[in-house]
């Protein structure tokens, strides 16, 4: 049950990460296509601990913690260097 | 090993001076002649065997593959020399104590002066000729610095490097000639090459190696036509002349061609090379010496004309010539090292060294006067002196030699030789110390201190001693020197005395004082004479080499490094090709046996998106932002994909590195133009995308046939042994912090010495030009908030569970996916998240551990965990481990792994902090002059573009 649940799960993460290289790929703008990222990086979480569950391994969760604890800090970057163009300062 | 001791204790010794600095110039002084003093103290207890026939050994392995031993003999000719550069030294030392004046710093003079002196042992008691080299590489960098003491003076430093460039590339052809000469012998050791001179002159080898051999010892003892840099050397403080010019530094190849006389010398070509050349060298010398003005000069061509008298006689080939030169290697040391101090003496008190406005100083300065008289007469071959002795044997072995047939030209040009060398001395002598006085000096010279004085007579005494007794005194030292050179029994009889009865030598030497006479009564004459010659200007054809050389390199190096990265890549990605097809073209292929795995839907997913965003790239290239973008998800996708392919260390480092990196290019691309240039041509993009194209092909293809087929890799072994070995079962990091630590000690000494080059560089940017261009960039118009309350709170929420993360992938490193690297990664953007959110100058301040101390810190606890496995008699980083039972945390592991993983995080930590807030300020600098052009020395204000939007207290963030 949990194995079909998983495999209907991981097809619409992967057609949301294509939904969001769409995004990318039209734009029209720059701050667009750092959400689009952004988001990839949401679905890649979701894609990560979903493997770990069909695939049945603890070793895969450090991964997807780490995409949650520091990735966002790339939007962040991306962000700041819109506005203000100095990331740091 | 005491032997080495003696060259050991000047080097070491060098540290002592620069410490006693604070302390008064005496006990600096001191401080130099203690280890000199003791060193001489050795050597002489070593003594009585070595004239007792014995020769000294010690020898330790260092690189036994290539031949390189720490090995030392003490014969006759090392104790000699050893004898000569310590004593003398001890005299330099005391000289310099009072000839330094107080704003010269005498500690790092005494210091390079130490240095050189034990390289200079080192020399001349070397068994091992690679040692040899070593000592004799040492001896011309100690050199460089001594004769660029004064390194205010532009002559000091272009002698000093003149210096530098004829000996030490005199050195490294002597390097190529001693390998050959290891070869030809079969050994490398001394004590086995010169009993086997036979077998290395009937050797092939044997003229390459005299060759370059005979290099390396013309252009360290200024033999013509390298004689050049000596006098230029003289910008020198006079200690180091006197010290350099008479025992040591010009002596050092005049030593090697003794040394090695028994394996190179009795063939031809080393009589018509090194005897020639000594001749030549013996006359220019000398002609030049007559007419320079400068008392340093004269003495310094003196030298360069005594230096090819010695080589001539080494060059003769036989045992009385051998004789005569080893004498007056003594006693040219005994009456140079005078005349140089008495030159410094003269100078000292007159402020000048120009015969033309010095004389009778005589009547000023009786003691330095007598001194510099029986020196200099020395030096001219006045009879009851010592020049005079070994100036008689050089003429009877030149009266004896044959030139292609004739036996009056060597004869002839040796007794002009002396004619000059009799006229100069004259001219220095009388010159400077009688006549009328020229100049109406300031303050009336006077007698110097006794500490300048003494040295002098100390060496006078010897001169005058061995003149009148020269059997007694010099007789057991000069056979047993010679003896060392020329073997006990191709040595006829030592007779060191004072009259020979009327011998050809005589008669030359009586027709040497009578043209001396005459050549001077016509001085002004033949010095118009030589006016009208063409004289070649020494300095002005080094200059000129050197910069041809300089612009060769410039253009070989300019024509092969454009700077052109497309240009490079492209070289780099053909030559990968090219040997990647030889290789497949080269060999038969099958296809792999391995079973093709089904296709998921995730994985096609993420492979269309990777296709798109590379494709995406190549296409939208130009706007760089863009770029970066692509880029991230290109990082995204391979760290998907590296967990796919089971490889969960690869994929959190590859997480965190893309944050960084994508951090890093975001500030690098606020300094930069935010578009690339277009390139143009059609023709040019198709051969770049065909390369690119074949390549990428080329990549796949081989991936492919890698994971289609079963083999053995050395991983099975490393899995194996993970847990027995290392005690981790995390292999990846059993293997960074373990199997190969000593890479990863490399790699983080590499990343060390990185962020200290960004340091180094970007603290350059913040001033002079690079900072004027930064204040003209005039930033773009900036808006939104610098420090959003949402992220200041988000961030500092955020920063101890991210360390908290660190810390746990830190810890469980060892047996699961983590370890020092990623949580270093990890901690060091939980930092910059602070840097981010809250401004540089907010993170700055509150930063307890400096960047550069965490690099420094983490290098240290890698590099002393490493060295602790030396107390236990292991070799550098071997590591232990063990299980321990804590109350609470139960059992825990302890490896001393994670003490060295400790440093690696530290490294990794400081250098990601370091580089990025650097970079951040120089932005800053950029961006403060786009809102405060008027008056950039002002501290800045709070940007007022800027629209503010929030609270703003001190307690989380300052504009700055």
């Amino acid at each position: 049950m949990i194995m079909v649940a998983c495999a209907i799960a991981l097809a619409v993460v992967a057609a949301g990460m294509l939904l969001n290289l769409y995004r990318l790929a039209a734009g029209p703008d720059a701050l667009d296509r750092v959400l689009a990222l952004d988001t990839m990086a949401i679905n890649a979480i979701a894609l990560v601990m979903l493997l770990g569950i069909w695939f049945e391994t603890h070793i895969y969760f450090e991964a997807a913690l780490l995409i949650a604890a520091v990735g966002f800090l790339a939007t962040v970057a991306f962000c700041k260097y819109l506005l203000r163009g100095n990331v740091i300062g | 090993m005491t032997l080495a001791l003696i060259a050991l204790i000047p080097l070491l010794g060098a540290c002592l001076p620069p410490l006693t600095t604070r302390s008064s110039r005496t006990v600096t002084a001191w401080a130099a002649a203690a280890p000199t003093l003791l060193a001489l103290l050795i050597l002489a207890a070593q003594a009585p065997a070595v004239f007792g026939g014995e020769v000294v050994r010690t020898s330790a392995e260092w690189v036994p593959r290539i031949g390189l031993s720490f090995s030392f003999m003490l014969d006759g000719l090392g104790l000699f020399f050893a004898g000569l550069i310590l004593g003398i030294g001890l005299l330099i030392i005391a000289y310099a104590r009072h000839y330094l004046g107080r704003r010269d710093p005498i500690g790092r003079f005494y210091a390079y002066l130490l240095l050189f002196q034990g390289a200079m042992v080192g020399i001349v008691l070397s068994d091992n000729i690679l040692l040899l080299v070593v000592f004799w590489e040492l001896t011309s960098l100690s050199s460089f610095l001594l004769i660029g003491y004064w390194n205010h003076l532009p002559e000091g430093r272009q002698g000093a490097r003149m210096a530098l460039v004829v000996t030490g590339g005199g050195g490294l052809a002597l390097l190529a000639g001693m390998l050959l000469l290891g070869q030809a012998a079969g050994s490398h050791e001394l004590s086995e090459i010169l009993a086997r001179g036979e077998e290395v002159r009937a050797s092939p080898l044997y003229m390459p190696a005299l060759l370059l051999v005979l290099l390396g010892a013309f252009t360290k003892s200024a033999q013509f036509p390298f004689h050049f840099w000596l006098p230029h050397a003289m910008a020198a403080p006079t200690p180091v002349s006197a010290y350099l010019h008479s025992a040591t530094m010009v002596k050092a190849g005049v030593f090697l061609l003794a040394r090695l006389w028994p394996a190179l010398a009795g063939t031809d070509a080393w009589f018509v090379l090194v005897s020639l050349t000594g001749l030549a060298t013996m006359l220019v010398g000398a002609w030049i010496a007559l007419f320079k003005d400068d008392l340093k000069a004269i003495l310094a061509y003196s030298t360069v004309s005594h230096l090819g008298m010695m080589t001539m006689l080494l060059g003769f080939n036989t045992g009385i010539a051998v004789i005569a030169a080893v004498f007056h290697i003594l006693n040219h040391a005994t009456f140079k090292a005078a005349l140089f101090m008495s030159a410094g003496i003269v100078d000292h008190e007159t402020h000048t060294r120009d015969i033309r406005k010095l004389g009778g100083l005589y009547w000023l300065m009786p003691v330095t006067g007598t001194l510099a008289l029986i020196a200099g007469a020395s030096m001219a071959g006045v009879p009851l002196l010592n020049g005079f002795l070994s100036k008689e044997m050089m003429l009877d072995a030149a009266a004896e030699a044959t030139l292609a047939g004739n036996g009056w030209v060597v004869a002839t040009l040796a007794t002009l030789a002396a004619l000059l060398s009799v006229a100069y001395s004259a001219r220095f002598v009388f010159g400077t110390f009688f006549g009328r006085p020229r100049t109406a000096f300031e303050h009336p010279p006077h007698e110097p201190p006794p500490g300048l004085w003494l040295p002098v007579a100390v060496l006078v005494v010897p001169v005058v001693a061995i003149g009148l007794l020269p059997g007694p005194l010099a007789g057991p030292i000069v056979e047993m020197t010679a003896a060392a050179v020329a073997g006990p029994a191709g040595l006829p009889p030592v007779k060191l005395t004072l009259w020979h009865g009327i011998t050809p030598a005589l008669v030359m030497s009586v027709a040497a004082f009578a043209g001396a006479a005459l050549l001077l009564l016509l001085i002004h004459h033949v010095e118009r004479a030589r006016l009208r010659l063409w004289r070649p200007e020494a300095k002005a054809m080094f200059d000129a080499t050197v910069a041809a050389a300089v612009a060769g390199a410039r253009r070989l190096s300019g024509g092969l490094h454009t700077g052109s990265l497309p240009r490079d890549l492209g070289v780099i990605v053909l030559a990968i090709l090219a040997v990647g097809l030889a290789g497949f073209l080269g060999a038969t292929h099958a296809p792999g046996a391995r079973e093709v795995q089904p296709t998921g839907i995730p994985a096609l997913a993420a492979w269309v998106i990777l296709v798109a965003a590379c494709a995406g790239l190549a296409v939208a290239h130009r706007n760089r932002l863009l770029t970066l973008i692509l880029t991230s998800v290109v990082g995204l996708i391979v760290s998907l994909a590296f967990l796919q392919f089971s490889a969960p260390d690869l994929a959190m480092t590859q997480i965190s590195v893309e944050v960084v990196t994508t951090i890093l290019l975001l500030l690098a691309l606020n300094l930069l133009p935010k578009t690339t240039p277009a390139e143009p041509g059609t023709a040019r993009k198709l051969r770049d995308g065909a390369i690119a194209a074949a390549a990428g092909l080329g990549a796949a293809a081989l991936a492919f046939a890698a994971m289609t087929r079963d083999f053995e890799t050395i991983s099975t072994y490393h899995i194996e042994q993970s847990k027995p070995g290392g005690g981790g079962t995390n292999v990846v990091n059993v293997i960074l912090v373990d199997f190969r630590g000593f890479d990863t000690f490399g790699e983080i000494i590499v990343l060390g010495i990185a962020a200290l080059a960004i340091h180094a560089l970007l603290a350059t940017a913040l001033r002079g030009a690079a900072a004027r261009r930064l204040d003209a960039m005039r930033m773009g118009e900036v808006s939104g908030d610098a420090h959003p309350l949402m992220l200041v709170v988000a961030t500092r929420v955020l920063l101890p569970l991210a360390l908290t993360l660190a810390a746990y992938i830190f810890l469980r490193g060892h047996n699961q996916p983590g370890g020092g690297f990623i949580a270093g990664l990890i901690a060091a953007i939980a930092l910059i998240m602070q840097y981010m959110a809250s401004g540089h100058a907010w993170a700055a301040a509150r930063a307890r551990l400096q960047p550069l101390t965490m690099i420094g810190a983490g290098v240290l606890i890698a590099g002393l965990t490493g060295m602790g496995s030396w107390a236990f008699g292991r070799p550098f980083l071997t590591s232990t481990f063990g299980y321990f039972h804590l109350p609470i945390a139960g059992e825990v592991e302890l490896a001393s792994a994670m003490a060295f993983d400790l440093g690696v995080f530290l490294t990794v930590v400081g250098a990601v902090v370091l580089a990025l807030s650097h970079i951040a300020r120089v932005e800053q600098r950029a961006e403060r002059s786009g809102h405060a052009p008027e008056d950039a020395a002002l501290p800045p204000g709070p940007p007022t573009a800027a629209p503010r939007i929030g609270l703003r207290t001190p307690a989380y963030g300052r504009e700055d």
